[in-house]
């Protein structure tokens, strides 16, 4: 639900207060000083606990490694505090209501039961809330979704894209590098630590994933991007990414897709684009390649051998970038 | 028989309440009255009584509750160590299946326009019945076979149903989900996708055709007017479940390619037609249960409802608005148009915020006195707010792709269906069970049930958002140390019981109500609802007489006629009636 705002939604591009209209709830004439009093102190507290901090509270989320990732985050971080505002002040006035009228004696209390004016100001202000948040999701969303054209080599700037194909599968992932020649795959907990296959990206490139399913929806999802993106049979999902710090960022599939759901992990980890070079001679030298790993028909899962349960957290094997 | 009413007066009901030789002047003290026909568990096996349909709707969904919510426990159970190997992932996969779809489909719709609205709709529009009663039958005991096909599918070789309750294609198919398990979970989606769609065409008649004389549409209890847009929407969404099911059920066994890319088909399309159902759903369990509410804020407050209208055209708007969303649980499809479903469910705030101001302003200048069913309604008050505020923020695409699928999702739609379904849905059972057993549910147990509830939900819930936040994605057997989430799932885990612990002073509650009955009279709460006119439990045909209707309390109207001159709704239409002359049935 959602109800009363405050300038947090604006301070999110333009990052200062602003003083939007502020509620009142239903009042009656005797109460009305007490809720001026409150109306006033949030009018004036609210926006300079938002707009005065100059930073997004984190609300238990990731800051995001990628700039779409920061862009979500930002959102969020913005919608969470209007939530908290909003959800507070009503979940403060319920309590206040249910405290000050509980029954202290018999008397029959006036029987009134509606107040257009009332009734009109909380239909308006929830649409001027409403509105303000989508057109943050919009901008948010325009940033988020936007991909540089398919199999484009460089961004309009010139910089260079690479282009990473991710494929799930029952239950492992494959990430190959068709302009590196490089193909990395494995399942469950594989790969280093046993956090699943690691896709190697670099720092300060547009990376354009090519998301796709060989048998069942997945999901793909590394909780410090803030993103997540079905994999769909029959479907060529594309986004892409922009890691600005490197680092190791835990995936998963959050889609369940049968028995060993719970174990198909995955690692990005963002290298600076010389170490990638490196990394890219190195897994062509080890044979990680395309012509060795040529690329399945399309519904058809590549080999892999099956793990019983009670061994599959329990002794992950250390190796990487094999099938 | 026409009089001019000035005080007021009896009418008789449109069909009198059977040979049962009770006139108007012993209203009120009906204690037992002749039954019609078979009585003992004959009566059972064959009435065609709503009373009687609404009570077996009743326990049957309150035992799929139970059972459902053992599974859950063991779920919880599961999750409180990483790496844990309590049940196996087969098992575990079948566990969370099972919880969802036994409550969803067999607990919260069925316990609310099953068994509530079956027993209370009728008796608030002064009707003698549902409109069609041996449909009404009809869908209990289609409802019955459902249920018990869903709840033995765990017996059947290769196990119950495990791809979760929405069954995404092709996980779904028979490849991937081989067993009986599935097909079982097919026809029961069946079964009781019709005994849905019976019960909705009854309690649309129903509101349409047999209120009382008097009972315009503005004058139905909220919780009717819910019920009668329930059943609008359950026409609308459930025959498209039951096209899906069957469309599953031909790729499972007669070689259709529907759902499979291999045949040409989309296996997006399964999403697109469950969620066209499953949005609904989400608010054909909802509302009921906002009518609930709806109903006891006003008697405990001794107030009428503030903003009756309003509170009728967000139903309706919330209604139209469901069937425009579905496509906000694809987001991270990539293949739906993200700006108009985001909108779509933004604009759903709306509506809903006006009801919390609605239920603010009836207790506002109140006398709230806080017997059991208020106190599960402000419950339900805190719960929904929470669930509905993290509602607001999945409507975003972006924020929807960092929260997709994780535990802070699980943690939403457990506080918004756990607030309505349960905080709402037994405020109502112990607001009505008076009425429908003739008995009292003894307070001190109702609240400590409350508070246990209330103080498991909040430690089994908060710590599963920000858990999801970390990144814990739903449906997940087991995590690793290393991921850091022991701590909050072990919290999550001691609500759980808790919240399991609380239920334990119900079932006390329901035997001690049995042993020691405390009778409750007619009207134990001071309701202003038709129902609270005639005896407890109704008789037969429900009444005798009925009171005159003037507004959408007319029992309060007729046991305060000092205070009735307030209750005009803002126009003098309702004070002229009472000059009118009222027709009784002739």
């Amino acid at each position: 639900m959602n109800a009363f705002t405050n300038g947090s939604p604006t301070s999110l591009l333009a990052r200062d207060p602003s003083s939007d209209a502020h509620p009142a709830g239903p009042s009656d004439p005797a109460r009305g000083r007490r809720w001026k009093r409150l109306a006033v102190g949030l009018a004036i507290g609210a926006p300079l606990v938002l707009g005065g901090c100059n930073f997004y509270p984190t609300y238990g989320a990731s800051r995001g490694v990628t700039t779409q990732g920061q862009d979500t985050f930002k959102l969020y971080s913005g919608m969470m505090t209007t939530g908290i505002i909003i959800g507070g002040f009503v979940g403060i006035l319920i309590l206040y209501t249910v405290l000050r009228y509980r029954r202290r004696s018999d008397d029959m209390p006036k029987q009134f039961h509606e107040s257009i004016p009332i009734e009109i100001l909380y239909t308006a202000i929830p649409v001027f809330v409403v509105a303000v948040l989508f057109l943050f999701t919009v901008l948010t969303e325009n940033n988020v979704d936007a991909t540089v054209p398919n199999n484009a080599r460089i961004t309009t700037t010139g910089a260079p894209v690479l282009e990473v194909k991710i494929t799930a599968f029952q239950w492992g992932w494959r990430f190959d590098y068709p302009n590196n020649n490089v193909s990395v795959s494995g399942e469950v907990t594989d790969g280093p630590g046993g956090l699943g296959p690691q896709m190697v990206l670099p720092v300060g490139e547009t990376v354009q994933i090519l998301l796709v399913s060989n048998d069942v929806i997945h999901g793909f999802y590394v909780r410090d991007f803030n993103f997540s993106r079905y994999a769909l049979p029959g479907v060529q999902n594309r986004f892409d990414l922009n890691i600005i710090k490197p680092g190791l960022f835990p995936g998963q599939c959050t889609q369940i897709c049968g028995l060993y759901h719970s174990e198909m992990l995955f690692t990005v980890k963002g290298v600076t684009p010389s170490d990638f070079a490196t990394w890219t001679t190195s897994e062509i030298a080890a044979g990680h390649t395309l012509q060795r790993y040529p690329v399945p028909a399309a519904n058809t899962p590549p080999p892999y051998t099956h793990v019983t349960p009670s061994n599959a957290l329990a002794a992950p094997s250390a190796k990487k970038g094999s099938l | 028989m026409t009089t001019t009413v000035e005080t007021p007066e009896l009418i008789e009901p449109e069909e009198p309440g059977g040979p049962d030789g009770h006139g108007p002047s012993d209203h009120g003290h009906g204690g037992e009255h002749a039954e019609h026909g078979p009585t003992g568990l004959l009566k059972w096996l064959t009435s065609t009584d709503h009373k009687v349909i609404g009570k077996s709707y009743m326990i049957t969904s309150l035992v799929t509750f139970f059972i459902s919510g053992a599974m859950a426990l063991v779920i919880r159970a599961q999750l409180a160590n990483p790496t844990s190997s309590l049940v196996n992932f087969q098992t575990y996969n079948e566990l969370f299946t099972m919880h969802g779809s036994l409550m969803l489909y067999l607990f919260a719709g069925p316990f609310a326009f099953g068994g509530l609205a079956n027993y209370i709709v009728p008796l608030q529009v002064g009707a003698p019945d549902m409109a069609y009663p041996r449909l009404n039958a009809l869908s209990y005991w289609l409802y019955l076979g459902g249920a018990s096909m869903m709840t033995l599918s765990f017996v059947v070789a290769g196990g119950a149903a495990s791809f979760g309750w929405v069954a995404y294609a092709p996980l779904s198919n028979s490849i991937n989900s081989p067993g009986a398990g599935t097909d079982m979970w097919l026809m029961s989606l069946g079964l009781t996708g019709f005994s849905a769609i019976f019960t909705g065409v009854n309690l649309v008649a129903t509101v349409f055709y047999l209120r009382a004389p008097g009972m315009t549409m503005f004058r139905i209890p909220i919780f009717s007017w819910n019920m009668l847009v329930t059943g609008i929407l359950i026409l609308i969404a459930f025959p498209v479940l039951f096209g899906a099911v069957v469309m599953l059920f031909c790729d499972r066994h007669f070689g259709t390619h529907i759902f499979s890319v291999q045949g040409g088909g989309v296996p997006v399309l399964w999403q697109h037609l469950f969620w066209f159902f499953g949005h609904p759903e989400v608010y054909i369990l909802a509302l009921p249960y906002f009518g609930i509410v709806t109903d006891i804020i006003p008697v405990f407050s001794r107030k009428p409802l503030f903003g009756y209208r309003g509170m009728v055209f967000a139903t309706l708007s919330i209604a139209a608005l469901s069937t425009g969303v579905w496509a906000h649980h694809m987001f991270t499809t990539g293949v739906v148009l993200l700006p108009f479903f985001s909108l779509l469910s933004y604009l759903i705030a709306i509506p809903t915020g006006i009801k919390f101001f609605n239920w603010v302003g009836t207790m506002w200048g109140g006398q709230l006195s806080f017997q059991t069913p208020m106190l599960f309604s402000i419950g339900f008050l805190f719960a929904f707010l929470m669930g509905g505020v993290t509602g607001v923020l999945l409507a975003s695409p972006p924020v929807d792709f960092m929260t997709h699928d994780t535990y802070f999702v699980v943690a939403h739609f457990h506080q918004v269906l756990i607030g309505t379904t349960v905080f709402a849905g037994f405020a109502g059972f112990y607001f009505w069970y008076p009425k429908m057993f003739g008995r009292m549910l003894n307070e001190r147990l109702g609240k400590i049930h409350f508070w246990l509830l209330f103080i498991g939900f909040w430690l089994t819930f908060i710590p599963q958002y920000i858990v999801g936040l970390k990144g814990m994605p739903r449906r997940v057997a087991d995590y690793l140390t290393s991921n850091g989430w022991t701590g909050l799932n072990q919290l999550s885990t001691v609500g759980a019981m808790v919240i399991g612990v609380s239920f334990l002073f119900f079932l006390v509650n329901l035997v001690q109500s049995w042993r020691k009955p405390v009778l409750a009279g007619d009207n134990p709460w001071d309701g202003g609802g038709l129902e609270w006119f005639t005896s407890s439990p109704p008789p037969h045909h429900n009444f005798t007489h009925l009171p005159p209707i003037r507004s959408e309390r007319p029992v309060w109207d007729y046991n305060h006629p000092e205070h009735r001159k307030d209750e005009s709704h803002g126009d003098k239409r309702h004070r002229e009636h009472e000059k009118e002359t009222v027709g009784a049935s002739s």
